[in-house]
């Protein structure tokens, strides 16, 4: 019962793993896994017969995070896979991501709802290129936080200097890149130092064990102090059941808090009004924050559909037409300029074409290629949109689920790419 | 500019800056799928929720109940009926949506099979894989855009791969390998006339989170997922019911132990586990500490290859 009892109210955090499979991250996570008692039996007994079969003498852990069988086949990790484990504080979400440079887009699309990114590294080698592009599109995705997990630290017999080189060399890099907090860990996750446990090989290294930042990193925190952003959803009318005899907008609010009586803007409308009431299945609320999905009944008679959105009247957003924004290309088909997209930001989706791509950035080095060529599949490039109609947005170092967008083919359906704005 | 922006958040912030807890994981995963429901009410013509009677589309449904009450589901509820179900878990399905007064379409494995639409090599065989089959035709039949799902990352390897809004060809396939880039929570839910989607709005949730919101929520689940007495015997690792469907084999000892259902899939391939847990709350003290993941103990067809889920996904399998 006081197991039931503590899993009843926990936080949520979200984070992702970079990293490649030399760096040792498949078993960073098998030991995150295995050490927080989220293996099941029948997973640990298939995994054991898989490394028995492979003639390895101890259970591979990273063969936990092995998932479908064209990945076996190829020995690869062809797309992010979930995972799930929690401690008597926290609920995880791991969005386990590859590593090769071709997979660019899944690495982006675990990010895009992360928390907290790990960037793996292993002690003999350093920040190598692929630390570089990992460090970058973590930052670029907008994670505040990241942990350096120094790996491998067994192999050089766990010393303190051998640690403290590469994470001066990570810091060096990556200092100035504008994250709230780096936090290094030596580390061996093969031996289980510092992981969950703190182990016996790291005895100089006093700081929190990986487990122990995951649980005390701040939960998005930052959201619920921006201002007010609600994309609407749908529209209740009052004859699809009624609050007050008004129409009730349905949505999730994606940034900051409300709360009766205030004052909102309708966008792109820009009417100003009060909400009159917060309402749930649960019951009417007097306030609400970033994360909850609500109806919003208004105090004025408001022509809002789809689309609009209602925001904070002392701090709206930007409504308009054109925008900058930097553009990560998934498509296997190179960008067309010449082509119509349609764009999906918030709950709106409008007509819109590229004008100028104006610089294709090196994910290895961060460096502007002016105007390249060919915009092709994983290529990210700052470039000028515009749309049919105003968009409500905020620029997404600012303000993240207001300031992304993606591009869907009108013609394929795909989702070609994924945009935040400048 | 960066700074000048915050300092204009923070003077407006103070008042309610104390107020807001960081949200409840639960109420987190809740506010997920109400989204992802509203979503798919938004952008799809023909949407439909797939419900069984086990408990994670009972879960659904009041997600569903949260995100369109006080008006009606913006779809009916569709079970695609094996023919070899648990008749509590049936009888339970009827009854839940009669009091939702919701519209509830069954269409079954049995008339595929007639209709020689769908093969099996034996009267008594798990029906399992045939669903897909049915389920293709149904939404053939009522031109659905896209299937709700109760579907979980936490169950299966291949489930933990797939997007949220996933989308299937015309033969009702998945690629994994060409899957939709799926960012923040911004859903691509367009498809072409004859493609669909299923959307899987509990993606993170965990086998314990289904059964803490059961608790929390107060829903009523199917009687067979407490524990009960009955017929079973030993087979490997599980505990297989002795029904009419699945007799004992020569040399099999029959025994009445006290157990209960962790899923209430086909009767030919889903096992009890062995347990006295007759509370919402025995239960959930038995998942947190629980030691074998849901299909491993009681999903024979999963069993059979590392990869089953994965080849029944591909042929059309939700």
């Amino acid at each position: 019962m006081d197991q039931a009892e503590r899993t009843m109210h926990t936080e949520l955090l979200r984070f992702i793993t970079c990293g490649s499979v030399d760096d040792g991250k498949s078993t960073v996570i098998g030991r995150l896994l295995y050490d927080s008692k989220a293996i099941f039996e029948d997973q640990l007994a298939a995994i054991t017969a898989t490394s028995q079969r492979r003639g390895l003498s101890e259970t591979d852990l990273a063969l936990l995070t092995d998932g479908l069988q064209a990945e076996r086949e190829q020995g690869i990790t062809i797309d992010v896979a979930y995972r799930y484990f929690s401690t008597p504080v926290r609920r995880f979400i791991i969005a386990d991501t590859p590593g090769h440079e071709q997979y660019t887009r899944n690495m982006v699309t675990g990010a895009s709802t992360a928390d907290l990114a790990i960037i793996l590294m292993d002690v003999r080698k350093g920040v190598l290129p692929q630390t570089r592009r990992h460090t970058h599109l973590v930052r670029l995705l907008g994670i505040p936080r990241v942990v350096v997990a120094v790996n491998k630290m067994d192999l050089v017999q766990y010393q303190a200097s051998a640690f403290e080189k590469v994470r001066d060399e990570f810091i060096a890099f990556a200092g100035s890149l504008g994250f709230e907090e780096i936090i290094p860990v030596p580390m061996s996750a093969l031996h289980g130092d510092m992981v969950v446990e703190r182990g016996s090989g790291l005895p100089w290294y006093t700081g929190p064990t990986l487990l122990q930042v995951l649980e005390r990193a701040p939960v998005d925190e930052a959201l619920v102090h921006a201002p007010f952003r609600f994309p609407v959803q749908l529209v209740q009318r009052p004859g699809d059941g009624e609050h007050e005899a008004r129409r009730g907008y349905q949505g999730r609010i994606a940034s900051g808090s409300i709360a009766v009586g205030e004052s909102v803007t309708v966008l792109p409308a820009g009417i100003v009004t009060t909400i009159a009431g917060i309402h749930t299945f649960d019951g009417p609320l007097q306030d609400a924050r970033a994360g909850q999905s609500v109806t919003l009944t208004l105090s004025d008679q408001v022509d809002i559909s789809r689309g609009d959105m209602i925001a904070s009247a002392s701090l709206p957003p930007r409504s308009e037409k054109s925008f900058e924004a930097l553009l990560c290309w998934f498509s296997t088909t190179p960008l067309d300029v010449n082509r119509r997209f349609l764009v999906r930001q918030g709950t709106r989706t409008v007509q819109g074409k590229i004008g100028t791509v104006a610089y294709k950035l090196d994910v290895n080095t961060s460096e502007h290629v002016p105007a390249p060529a060919q915009v092709a599949m994983n290529d990210i490039v700052k470039a000028t949109f515009k749309v049919q109609h105003p968009v409500a947005v905020d620029s997404y170092g600012s303000n993240r689920p207001n300031g992304c967008f993606i591009l869907i083919d009108e013609v394929s359906n795909d989702t070609v790419a994924a945009g935040m704005l400048l | 500019m960066q700074q000048e922006h915050l300092t204009s958040v923070i003077d407006l912030a103070p008042h309610r800056a104390g107020r807001f807890e960081p949200l409840d994981h639960l109420d987190r995963l809740e506010s997920e799928a109400i989204h992802i429901m509203r979503e798919v009410a938004a952008e799809c013509r023909h949407p439909a929720l797939l419900f069984s009677g086990g408990k994670d589309s009972i879960v659904m449904l009041r997600l569903a109940e949260k995100a369109f009450r006080p008006g009606r589901f913006p779809f009916p509820l569709v079970h695609i009926d094996t023919g070899h179900n648990f008749p509590e878990v049936l009888a339970f399905r009827d009854h839940r949506a009669t009091q939702l007064g919701e519209r509830l379409i069954v269409r079954s494995v049995e008339d595929s099979i007639r209709q020689g639409r769908a093969r099996v090599s034996g009267p008594n065989d798990s029906r399992n894989a045939l669903q897909a089959v049915t389920l293709v035709d149904t939404i053939n039949e009522f031109q659905f855009d896209a299937c709700l799902g109760g579907a979980r990352r936490d169950e299966e390897k291949a489930r933990a791969k797939e997007r949220i809004f996933s989308f299937r060809d015309e033969f009702g396939v998945w690629d994994p390998k060409n899957q939709r880039p799926e960012l923040w929570d911004l859903y691509n839910a367009r498809v072409h006339p004859g493609e669909n989607l299923r959307v899987f709005p509990i993606s993170n949730w965990t086998e314990l989170d289904v059964w803490s919101y059961i608790a929390r929520e107060a829903l009523e689940v199917p009687e067979i997922y407490y524990a009960h007495e009955r017929a079973v015997v030993r087979r490997g690792v599980q505990l297989v019911p002795v029904t009419a469907l699945t007799p004992p084999r020569p040399g099999e000892v029959v025994e009445h132990l006290s157990v209960r259902f962790r899923t209430v899939g086909d009767i030919t391939c889903t096992c009890p586990v062995a347990s006295h847990a007759d509370t919402v709350e025995a239960i959930i003290a038995e998942t947190a500490v629980t030691s074998v993941t849901e299909r491993g103990a009681t999903r024979m067809d999963d069993q059979t290859s590392e990869a089953s889920m994965e080849l029944r996904k591909k042929q059309g399998y939700f």
